[in-house]
């Protein structure tokens, strides 16, 4: 392959897959303890949303305005989360449905379409962008130095909070009472861990963490507003989850891979390769459905390492 | 969050009759008044707004035959979320089946345009069927076969389908496309059904279309097959208790394939009525935005999925889509109406837990109490006194 394709290909990967790591992370957390959260999607496009407003509206020096614009979108983030999670582990509402209903209360044809008509956010494009870095200098450096070393902020923030959550998860003791919280909640609450406690929490950073993925999309990606503009990342980002077998590490490979494969499409195009573009733009969602079959069919003896106890409520009183 | 009374939930065995039928119009009713709360804080007289909304879905001249129009494909892809979601299977997937049933039944309409109006109907039906399965069958076959989740395979489905749609008409010159004009071939657009092949309506003040009228009769076609037929039975057993349906006999596989296919040709006989009725040829933009099929969730998990309540609830949504439609513009964006559909769908999966639980309310304790003390909710169902605990808490 030639070389300057393929270090295009790795730093779309890297631009187009950060999304993925943020939000993947969300999910990651919030499915270790159980509650497996479909509002990622609705959660990524409210935290696109507002950020975007924020940034649009706000007084001051551009990098204060996009610091707080990614807070904005992660606070917001969390606030949907919180109400997904009363839902779902308070009420114990059906989690397929109460996902959907986020989707359609946030989603592309509900309030974050309804925040951008009303704060006439369609058109202009974004007066700040996240900045790049030259870390160390070395950004110039062949290959590695735009890919390592010259990348935005929320791009080293994604990094940092793998690394964070690997050590979470395998090393500290809340992380692994996460685990046991995810795997058997009946006997975490024996142990003295509280359950719900523990569901609300995972949720809401994940919810955190949806919401400055969607940032990430009208501060760096695509800097203007269309509505539902992260176009089903999040789904996408469920669907990794799973496929990185609830792993941070894998996870971040898997999501530069989704990035490499959505980016195809320019890099392609830009380098005179003529197809359609629908085949192009279609990619991410059969490779994600390709890679699920993949997974769930050959892995499947064993039990993927998903948490033994995602998805279903748990109560005291019922066996 | 140790300022919050804590709720404690407590068996009933039977819920109280009128919480079935109460529970719909509460959910329209809060997320009603949580949509005026949205329109009030963003600066809109929100009165005035909901006024405008009932005249434009009911009272206006022609407006109620508007809204029928707009509930005829939720009545539809509601039947298809009923169906698989009453069995607990997630076919998500209702605006992807929609969408190529839509295709197959547009080609169908052009292509046997010279034929009768009955047997031109007749096909397209059928070839809407024929999309809505194929699309449906991908995840059928993946889930039974391959174990693969039917929430991801549908969505994602759901955003490659449009994406068919929009190489047919906007980036290829296949039979779909009308290359007729000069101007059709500068701005792409659909092939056209010939007037003789448009779907009939109904009445004069007023005007049913025909799709409306089939999904009517689908519905109760639905409801006699799930409440008095073997595989209605079937359907039921595996649905309420899988382990109990496969000690019966009762291949769950097949039934989930069979199951979603049925849900597939629902929402294909929804893109078929979309182009007989209203559209007349495939509209790539249209059909992607109108989210048929999430809406249709919304409107069957409204009625528990009640197959004939669907008729009455895909009305009221679809006048909800209607009014948001007409009244569209600065005053009042299109996204308005979502954020109502949306919580009335998180209002009714809420609402579900008090038909299996009374919650009580209670303040806590002891402080720095880290879980529900155990006996407290156990002491109470004993008892079977419950409203008195709800100030002050057991002891």
């Amino acid at each position: 392959m030639n070389e300057s394709l393929f270090v295009d290909l790795l730093a779309a990967g890297l631009l187009y897959g950060t999304p993925l790591v943020l939000a993947g992370l969300g999910e990651l957390l919030a499915e270790r303890s159980g509650v497996m959260n479909l509002g990622v999607e609705a959660m990524m496009l409210m935290g696109a949303v507002t950020a975007f407003w924020f940034v649009q509206s706000f007084e001051g020096p551009g990098w204060l305005a996009l610091l707080l614009a990614v807070l904005v979108a992660a606070l917001v983030g969390t606030a949907m989360a919180t109400v997904y999670a009363f839902a779902v582990v308070t009420l114990r509402a059906n989690q397929v449905v109460s996902g959907l209903a986020l989707l359609i209360l946030g989603g592309a044809a509900g309030l974050s379409s309804y925040l951008a008509a009303i704060g006439n956010l369609s058109g202009p494009a974004a007066r700040f962008k996240l900045p790049s870095y030259d870390v160390l200098g070395l950004a110039d450096v062949p290959i590695v130095g735009p890919l390592i070393f010259g990348q935005n902020a929320l791009v080293y923030v994604s990094w940092l909070l793998v690394a964070l959550t690997a050590f979470y998860l395998y090393r500290t003791q809340t992380g692994l009472h996460l685990q046991a919280v995810g795997e058997d909640p009946r006997s975490a609450d024996a142990m003295g861990i509280n359950v719900s406690r523990y569901r609300y929490g995972h949720t809401m950073v994940g919810g955190a963490l949806a919401g400055v993925a969607g940032s990430y999309y009208t501060l760096e990606l695509q800097p203007a507003w269309i509505d539902g503009i992260t176009a089903g990342a999040g789904w996408i980002a469920i669907a990794l989850v799973i496929t990185a077998f609830w792993r941070p590490g894998l996870l971040l490979v898997g999501a530069y891979l989704f990035g490499i494969v959505t980016s195809l499409g320019f890099t392609l195009q830009a380098r005179g390769v003529d197809l359609p573009p629908e085949i192009f733009s279609s990619l991410p969602y059969v490779l994600t459905i390709l890679a699920v079959v993949l997974v769930s069919s050959g892995w499947s003896r064993l039990r993927l390492n998903a948490p033994a106890a995602l998805g279903e409520p748990y109560s005291r009183e019922e066996a | 969050m140790r300022w919050l009374p804590e709720i404690h939930f407590e068996r009933r065995l039977k819920p109280p009759r009128w919480l079935g039928p109460a529970t719909p119009p509460i959910a329209v009713v809060v997320a009603l008044a949580i949509g005026a709360l949205v329109l009030w804080a963003s600066g809109r007289d929100a009165v005035d707004i909901y006024q405008r909304m009932v005249r434009a879905a009911f009272t206006n001249p022609g407006a109620f035959s508007n809204t029928l129009i707009a509930a005829t494909p939720l009545l539809l892809t509601g039947l298809a979320a009923a169906i698989t979601f009453r069995m607990k299977v997630w076919n998500i997937g209702a605006d992807g089946q929609l969408m190529i049933g839509a295709v197959l039944a547009a080609a169908a309409g052009t292509y046997f345009g010279g034929q009768s109006l009955a047997a031109v109907m007749t096909l397209m039906i059928l070839a809407g069927i024929v999309g809505g399965c194929l699309w449906a069958a991908i995840a059928a076959l993946l889930r039974v076969y391959l174990n693969t989740n039917e929430v991801l395979t549908t969505l994602m489905l759901n955003y490659i389908a449009p994406l068919i749609l929009f190489y047919l008409i906007f980036d290829s010159t296949s039979y779909w496309r009308d290359l007729s004009s000069q101007s059709a071939r500068v701005f792409p657009q659909a092939k056209t059904l010939a007037e003789e092949s448009f779907w009939p309506e109904y009445g004069t003040t007023v005007v049913v279309p025909f799709g409306f009228i089939l999904g009517a009769v689908l519905a109760l076609a639905l409801f006699f097959v799930v409440r008095s037929t073997r595989f209605g039975f079937r359907m039921r057993v595996s649905a309420d208790s899988p382990a109990a349906g496969r000690y019966a006999g009762i291949r769950t596989g097949r039934l989930l394939i069979v199951v979603m296919l049925l849900s597939g040709a629902l929402a294909g006989i929804a893109g078929a009525s979309q182009i007989g009725d209203v559209s007349h040829r495939l509209e790539p933009k249209n059909l992607q935005l109108a989210v048929f099929g999430y809406t249709g969730i919304a409107v069957a998990a409204l009625v528990r999925y009640h197959p004939v309540a669907i008729v009455m609830s895909a009305i009221l949504v679809g006048a909800l889509n209607n009014a948001g439609f007409n009244l569209q513009g600065p005053d009042l964006p299109l996204g308005l109406i979502g954020v109502n559909q949306g919580i009335i769908l998180l209002l009714v999966a809420a609402s579900e837990v008090t038909a299996r639980y009374r919650l009580v309310l209670s303040r806590r304790t002891s402080r720095g109490d880290r879980a529900p003390p155990q006996g407290e909710s156990a002491e109470a169902s004993a008892t079977g006194g419950a409203t008195e605990q709800s100030d002050g808490g057991a002891t």
